[in-house]
């Protein structure tokens, strides 16, 4: 990363340069199982091919994520983990790959929206998603976001309305999240069928890249996606599951974004 | 744009996953249109007319009033169908629901009386009704889990947290985000995002609006002061709202001191002060810490058992207009027994916060206290502290 390259740009850089039918994002749980395994565990992830990371914040009161994050979520809040514990992850790990905080509206509002950007723009953050913020609520943050050099990156769901999609659409930094099912986070089986669609609607509202999220949970369902015409994937509650259950987290995570990985790589001919 | 409140000076909004987002502009636009339609009103009206029991009486204590040696002046929302005032605005949204042809409901509780409300509301209106309530709520408010199931609810236990109303409304909220298209969501109180907190209020004010006309009638005179318990602030808000304009009546809002508020275990984030937060849809007061992570509450009373508050009340703070007070868990227990003793009206343990409030501050003049639900609920957890007393 060069010293003047925005999150904006080296967010592109990591669409662009993947090597792959779509870039392969993981998220983990800043904390998760704790500070030093939750960095093991970005560490292998990058390893085993992550282009970029989503980082989650633990939130006390996570409305848009299902049992395995909620869990997660408490669990590092319950084992003492702060926001800056969870932006010392970032800093470490945003030397390796772009990396995005996923964090609450509250989590963001606490110290001021430009307090908390700031703060990210410091750890050497790339960008920010909020799932909890419309873009109606959020003027404060976006501008704080575009001064700092952080991509706001929306989320549009499979109920997004026409109108509401062109607003965002017009919106988007860095890229658009775009949730695959309506419902919170969590493994799902859903496939290209019902990623088609969605994904065409969203790449025609915007000029940034799409990626896909919520309820990726197999390799077959990522290369669904990407065929599907996904720029990016998210693995999320698969991975966090994986991190709470096995003996050596770490390794069992990397293994599985290794898969993943090995299921975007371009088809032979 | 349509004339449904967003913002109450800096409070209120929408902070809710864009799942949800087009099924908050479609409620509004249903909402404005059913408040606008004669024939939604009438249906309304007539049910909490003959249904309800509406207008409930407002009652002037005796006993009590002796001991302060004023008058006092009860709304007996107590007397309603199901024991609260609850039902006021679970029968108003449930009928929303059927117009939005939304054949299923969820909705959450903590003390267990709005759960009943909207179960009730969903058999007379033939609707599926799901209730999340928080497992310690669950067991503290066993007679009202069994109400629910009775009327044919299904009561969905929520395990996370502290087990009570936060993680109910959170529970409820997810619910809606993977079920949005068939479900509405009956919240129960004046929180929640836009356009929530102002549908509550409007099926709530008829408790102000109806009491203001009475004790005119009945006294020729307003009250000096109005005196409501506060959890997100339903009945509150449903009786200040026809006295905001009156500028002579003070109004006072009691929220639960728990343990006191000294000891950071209490309900009271109105009081308490602080920076404000945003929970569950809406940037309002709130307990949370310096990370912005959402404190437990602590109350005796399961309906004041929240960290939040509706949207409306924190600017009616902040502009002065009402005055937000605490009261303990103890005093609260103590005025439960007393007002039964005195008056032979078993208040709910929510309304014996206000009631709590008047006896320790008479006023001296005429005070209007809203008697938001009935106490018997409470019983079995009430005679089981008293025993460990």
């Amino acid at each position: 990363m060069t010293p003047t390259q925005s999150g904006i740009e080296r967010i592109a850089a990591a669409f662009a340069g993947s090597g792959k039918r779509a870039a392969l994002m993981p998220y983990l749980m800043g904390g998760f199982p704790d500070i030093e395994r939750s960095l093991a565990i970005g560490e292998a992830c990058v390893q085993a091919g992550a282009d970029m990371l989503e980082l989650g914040v633990p939130f006390s009161d996570p409305l848009a994520d299902g049992p395995v994050i909620h869990a997660a979520a408490t669990s590092a809040l319950a084992g003492g983990v702060r926001v800056e514990d969870v932006l010392g992850l970032a800093a470490s790990l945003a030397r390796r790959v772009p990396v995005i905080v996923m964090a609450y509206a509250n989590t963001v509002l606490r110290p001021g929206a430009e307090q908390f950007i700031e703060a990210l723009a410091q750890a050497g953050v790339n960008g920010l998603i909020v799932p909890d913020l419309p873009f109606e609520e959020g003027e404060e943050i976006a501008r704080a976001s575009e001064l700092a050099g952080i991509a706001l990156v929306p989320l549009i769901a499979p109920t997004t309305t026409e109108e509401r999609l062109q607003e965002i659409g017009r919106r988007a930094r860095g890229f658009m999240y775009v949730v695959s099912v309506t419902g919170t986070t969590g493994e799902r089986s859903a496939g290209a069928g019902t990623f088609a669609p969605l994904l065409a609607r969203a790449k025609a509202s915007t000029a940034v890249p799409v990626a896909l999220g919520f309820g990726i949970s197999t390799p077959a369902q990522a290369a669904d996606a990407a065929d599907a015409g996904a720029d990016g994937v998210i693995i999320g509650s698969r991975l966090v599951r994986a991190a709470g259950g096995a003996n050596d987290a770490a390794s069992e995570v990397g293994r599985l974004v290794g898969e993943f990985a090995a299921a975007l790589l371009p088809r032979v001919a | 744009m349509s004339s449904v409140a967003h913002r109450y000076g800096p409070y209120g909004g929408q902070y809710v996953p864009e799942t949800l987002m087009p099924a908050l502009v479609e409620l509004e636009a249903a909402w404005a249109s059913a408040w606008e339609d004669p024939d939604f009103r009438a249906e309304l009206d007539g049910l909490l007319r003959d249904y309800v029991g509406r207008p409930s009486p407002l009652y002037e204590t005796r006993r009590l009033g002796e001991r302060i040696g004023y008058p006092l002046w009860l709304k007996r929302e107590d007397l309603n169908h199901t024991g609260s005032h609850k039902i006021n605005n679970a029968l108003g949204q449930a009928l929303l629901a059927r117009r939005m042809g939304k054949r299923r409901v969820i909705a959450e509780t903590g003390a267990g009386q709005h759960g009943v409300a909207a179960a009730t509301a969903c058999a007379l209106l033939d609707l599926e009704c799901i209730v999340y309530m928080g497992e310690e709520d669950i067991r503290r408010q066993q007679p009202n889990v069994a109400r629910m199931e009775l009327l044919g609810a299904r009561v969905e236990p929520v395990s996370a947290g502290a087990r009570t109303l936060k993680e109910a409304v959170s529970a409820a909220i997810r619910d809606w985000v993977e079920n949005v298209d068939a479900t509405h969501y009956i919240i129960g109180s004046a929180v929640g995002p836009a356009p929530y907190p102002a549908i509550v209020r409007e099926l709530q004010r008829t408790i102000g609006d109806e009491a203001r006309a009475q004790l005119l009638e009945r006294t020729g005179r307003l009250p000096a002061r109005v005196i409501a318990c506060v959890g997100g602030g339903s009945n509150a808000i449903g009786i200040f709202t026809a006295f905001l304009e009156d500028d002579g009546v003070e109004l006072i809002g009691v929220e639960a001191a728990g343990e006191g508020l000294e000891s950071g275990r209490h309900g009271a984030p109105l009081t308490a002060g602080g920076k404000a937060g945003v929970l569950h849809g809406s940037f309002s007061a709130v307990l949370q810490d310096h990370d912005g992570q959402i404190l437990e509450a602590h109350s005796i009373s399961a309906g004041l058992d929240y960290p939040g508050s509706g949207p409306e009340h924190a600017y009616l703070r902040d502009s002065r207009r009402v005055r937000y007070v605490a009261v303990t868990d103890g005093q609260a227990l103590e005025t439960f027994a007393q007002v039964t003793q005195l008056e032979g009206i078993i208040p709910a343990l929510e309304a014996s916060h206000a009631l709590a409030w008047v006896l320790a501050n008479p006023g001296g003049e005429l005070d209007l206290v809203c008697l938001s639900g009935r106490g018997d609920k409470d019983l079995a957890e009430v005679i089981a502290l008293s025993a460990q007393a």
